[in-house]
């Protein structure tokens, strides 16, 4: 290995492990004390920051009865890591049992689904198809408070 | 350096047999453009790809590449690349890494959704992955054997403005490209364009790997736009191709493309295929190693 590519690599290297720290950090310390309320506030606020037209919009799905099962699975597969298998909230994500989240419209979920939270660590699930996000409302608001 | 692929081969398969938690991927099937969609924070993507192309007038070719994507948070994605290739009745060499950074300056979704693309790449002539179009490059730089063509080295900035949307359950993602061989070298331009769509936008109510929702197809258009002194299609190669994505609920994704030349400079065939592996909570399974608890 040429003295030069070596020392790219290794720039790159103790990039990726100072980047591995700092996320090992903050997870380390969710874990430790359970999701600050500042933290879970943040991401609840959201739902109220959906735009009129949004928030109104209605379920195109509301009637499917294969939507529920649908949206469990999606949520499994891309949520629960997150927010906990049972959706009470987890290391990362607070829970989607929360009055906050139940009491939220159909559209206002979409909306939150379809932007993300991206400063709070929740990405953008626009690259699911809009029919799937809205298959994960109908789940959603059908878990119930807890 | 084959000490240190052959380091990074074995973390990579470590990797994709730790017990950590596969996320069902939903990529896009493309091999040359980007989407606006990034990694998953805490997820790390770990992707194979070859490309197959023929050369007229010299020997056929398989470039390969490793990536190892991770998603530092919502806005940023980092990844590094390792190239290689093999041209046959000639050799196998090594070409190079490439460190790629990816920023959504934007909080929200919208109609279109800029990405800004910063790439750093320290590779040899040899590369011949043809991950891009760029500049003036041509089919026939590819003749130069091997010997030769890994002489070359060269560093290089890639920056990119990727702009994609969103709409009806189809992608639309268009890329502008502008590198710079650091050694005094003039800027070079590309571009990609690019189209897909699952084949079902309702996900099935039960598991499944065949549903028609894990297959997503498109085709993608990209080519060169030649230097700062001499910018336009003169000299300068394109392709067109159809690609395909296979998403497995167990985290696999599995990708096919054949693209075909649309000019003389271009390579008349290009044959890519690809696997990768998205693993979530990666960043929960580098804290079990640094603290040695979960």
């Amino acid at each position: 290995m040429k003295p030069s590519s070596l020392r790219f690599f290794l720039a790159a290297a103790s990039f990726a492990t100072l980047v591995a720290a700092w996320n090992t950090r903050s997870v380390a310390s969710a874990a430790n004390s359970g999701l600050p309320q500042w933290f879970r506030s943040d991401v609840y606020a959201e739902l109220g920051k959906a735009p009129d037209k949004d928030k109104h919009r209605a379920n195109p799905l509301e009637n499917d009865p294969q939507a529920v099962a649908a949206g469990q699975i999606l949520f499994q597969d891309r949520c629960s890591e997150c927010h906990g298998e049972d959706a009470k909230g987890a290391r990362k994500g607070p829970s989607l049992r929360a009055p906050e989240i139940q009491k939220a419209t159909p559209g206002a979920l979409f909306w939150v689904l379809t932007n993300g939270v991206v400063r709070r660590k929740m990405p953008s699930w626009s690259k699911l198809p809009e029919p799937q996000r809205w298959q994960l409302v109908r789940y959603l608001k059908s878990l119930g408070t807890d | 350096m084959t000490r240190v692929l052959l380091g990074l081969v074995f973390i990579a398969a470590m990797l994709s047999i730790y017990p950590c938690r596969p996320l069902e991927a939903q990529e896009n099937p493309y091999f040359v453009t980007y989407d606006h969609n990034l990694e998953e924070p805490g997820s790390l993507e770990i992707e194979y790809f070859s490309t197959f192309g023929t050369q007229r007038g010299g020997n056929d070719f398989h470039a390969f590449w490793t990536e190892f994507e991770y998603g530092v948070n919502g806005w940023w994605t980092t990844e590094l690349y390792l190239d290689g290739q093999t041209t046959f009745h000639d050799s196998t060499i090594f070409t190079g890494i490439k460190w790629e950074n990816r920023f959504r300056p934007l909080k929200r979704e919208h109609w279109i959704n800029p990405v800004l693309y910063v790439e750093f790449a320290h590779k040899s002539d040899g590369d011949k992955t043809i991950k891009e179009g760029e500049g003036h490059d041509v089919e026939a730089d590819f003749l130069t054997p091997n010997s030769e063509l890994r002489k070359g080295i060269k560093n290089e900035v890639e920056l990119k403005l990727i702009l994609s949307s969103n709409f009806k359950g189809w992608n639309f993602s268009q890329n502008t490209l502008a590198a710079k061989n650091l050694a005094n070298e003039p800027w070079e331009f590309g571009y990609a364009l690019a189209a897909s769509r699952p084949l079902a936008l309702k996900a099935s109510a039960t598991r499944c790997r065949f549903c028609r929702q894990n297959f997503i197809v498109g085709a993608e258009l990209y080519g060169g736009l030649g230097d700062r002194h001499n910018f336009g299609l003169n000299d300068t190669s394109h392709y067109l191709a159809a690609v395909g994505g296979w998403n497995l609920p167990s985290g696999w994704t599995f990708r096919l493309s054949p693209g075909f030349g649309l000019n003389d400079n271009s390579h008349k065939f290009l044959l890519r295929w690809g696997v990768s592996r998205e693993i979530s909570g990666f960043d929960q399974l580098l804290r079990r190693m640094f603290r040695g608890k979960s």
